[in-house]
């Protein structure tokens, strides 16, 4: 991979938008009166697609990029970035929603795979990237393809955070590993868990991974986003949980104010009163694991 | 000396490296009892929709204007927004600093660039990152522009408050934090020292 000073400063650009997000929370809007109602309640983003995935998992079929008018007619809504989604490995979505002009890109579990081996070349892109990830070498191999931030993958569309602690703790596992490890150990253990030893040298250096780490799948309460917050997560991504919810712009607003004062069960105590109805949900321990979309991608 | 970093959403972290890199131990502002007895305040980048909404919900934004008065505040990108006293197709917020700004004016991340810029009294030139900025349109009388990309101004000052539309924290390059101490100090200084907690 050619490392020009362009593509130094390309990734300045890339990875410093996603610093932009931290302490926020990116929603999923499916038209430009939620993405509004998303802005007002304070969004740092909005990700824009046809159908949350609950709805994805209700409708089953085949779930690809969405229409690109119906993007830009969020991207018009709102003055905050927009995100969207492709397929796994299809980079020719990817290229569609470049030229659409999106801020971010999520290649999406969420979204049926198009390549079953490989992820896009990330590097071969202008705009940035987010991908899923359970584990530390998932985030790490993300990483070396060009994302420029990574969220945990939890289960989405389910209104269960199970999976969500999960990726995040082992994330998190995962880099406390590496800080405790003797530097010839670092090699072993790149082969152990598919990661660049470069990559992982950072992370031990950092104490942390080297771009930033949102939250995702699952996350449905003020409560559920401040569990994440103190998991060590930098933000939190909400799918479904809050246009599926009883009202949408109020459990907006307390999710926000939550990913803030995270550190502050008072205001959480607060923020959580009187949001009426949460999203029905779906057990994860109810699913088969082909129903499970965080076993796409690898 | 004490310095604040306004840290409801967005780069807060990353301005807190930065201090403390120059010896300096930042606090994390989240309410109106944060700002007691600060010397300075950093309005960090971020998403300035999201600042002004957590802000308007704890009284904070009022706390904020009032501190802005008498204290150095310096804003970053979104924090330039939110001390603008003009603000293209949306209320102002702080309106501390007589200057008009346009919000995403350079256009999306794909327009997104770095440029180096000459800045008064920096040698050499200083790394200017400009993520989705916002863009000065006018300034009033009081206001001095420190720097300019491209014509428009960059980096402004208006007595003790400053405003970059680029991100010197994610440079690795202290210099534009350096200077903003220096202007903390010496409102420390005329203000009779560590009475500024004393008087509150």
């Amino acid at each position: 991979m050619k490392q020009t000073q362009g593509s130094d400063e390309k990734t300045v650009l890339n990875t410093g938008l996603a610093r932009m997000f931290k302490g926020g929370v990116i929603m999923d809007v499916v038209n430009a009166e939620q993405a509004r109602i998303a802005e007002e309640a304070g969004a740092c983003a909005v990700m824009a697609l046809e159908r949350v995935p609950a709805d994805i998992r209700a409708c089953g079929g085949v779930a690809r990029m969405s229409d690109p008018g119906m993007i830009r007619e969020i991207m018009a809504a709102v003055s905050i970035p927009v995100m969207a989604k492709c397929r796994i490995g299809h980079f020719m979505e990817a290229r569609i929603l470049e030229a659409v002009g999106v801020d971010y890109i999520d290649e999406s579990e969420v979204l049926t795979p198009a390549d079953e081996e490989f992820h896009i070349d990330k590097q071969q892109f202008k705009v940035p990237f987010v991908c899923g990830c359970r584990n530390l070498g998932e985030a790490l191999r993300r990483i070396a393809e060009g994302a420029a931030m990574i969220r945990t993958k939890g289960e989405a569309g389910t209104g269960d955070v199970v999976e969500a602690v999960r990726h995040a703790r082992a994330v998190q596992e995962g880099i406390r590993r590496v800080q405790h490890m003797p530097g010839e150990a670092l090699v072993a253990f790149a082969r152990e868990i598919g990661a660049p030893v470069e990559l992982l040298r950072q992370v031990r250096e950092l104490g942390r991974l080297p771009v930033v780490n949102f939250a995702a799948g699952g996350v449905a309460t003020p409560a559920d986003a401040a569990l994440m917050m103190q998991l060590g997560m930098d933000g939190v991504f909400v799918g479904s949980g809050i246009f599926k919810s009883g009202d949408p712009a109020r459990r907006a607003r307390a999710i926000v104010q939550a990913v803030t004062h995270f550190d502050d069960p008072q205001v959480l105590a607060q923020v959580s009163e009187n949001l009426g109805e949460a999203m029905s949900g779906v057990a994860v321990r109810s699913l088969d694991s082909a129903q499970q979309f965080a076993g796409r991608g690898w | 000396m004490r310095i604040g970093i306004l840290a409801l959403q967005g780069a807060f972290a990353e301005h807190a490296q930065m201090l403390s890199a120059l010896g300096t131990r930042p606090e994390l502002v989240r309410s109106p009892a944060h700002l007691d007895g600060l010397d300075g305040l950093i309005l960090p980048g971020g998403e300035s929709t999201s600042m002004r909404r957590l802000a308007g919900q704890n009284g904070l934004d009022i706390a904020l204007r009032d501190f802005g008065k008498i204290r150095p505040v310096w804003g970053v990108c979104a924090g330039l927004i939110l001390l603008a006293a003009k603000v293209e197709g949306e209320e102002p917020f702080l309106g501390l600093m007589d200057m008009c700004v346009a919000r995403n004016a350079y256009g999306r991340q794909r327009e997104s660039f770095v440029h180096d810029l000459r800045i008064e009294g920096l040698v050499p030139h200083f790394s200017g990152v400009f993520i989705r900025a916002p863009r000065v349109l006018e300034t009033g009388p009081k206001v001095e522009i420190l720097a300019r990309q491209n014509g428009a101004p960059v980096f402004l000052r208006q007595g003790c408050l400053l405003a970059t539309s680029f991100h010197p924290e994610l440079t690795g390059d202290g210099r534009v934090h350096g200077l903003f101490l220096d202007v903390c100090a010496k409102g420390r200084a005329e203000a009779g020292g560590g009475a500024f907690a004393a008087q509150e």
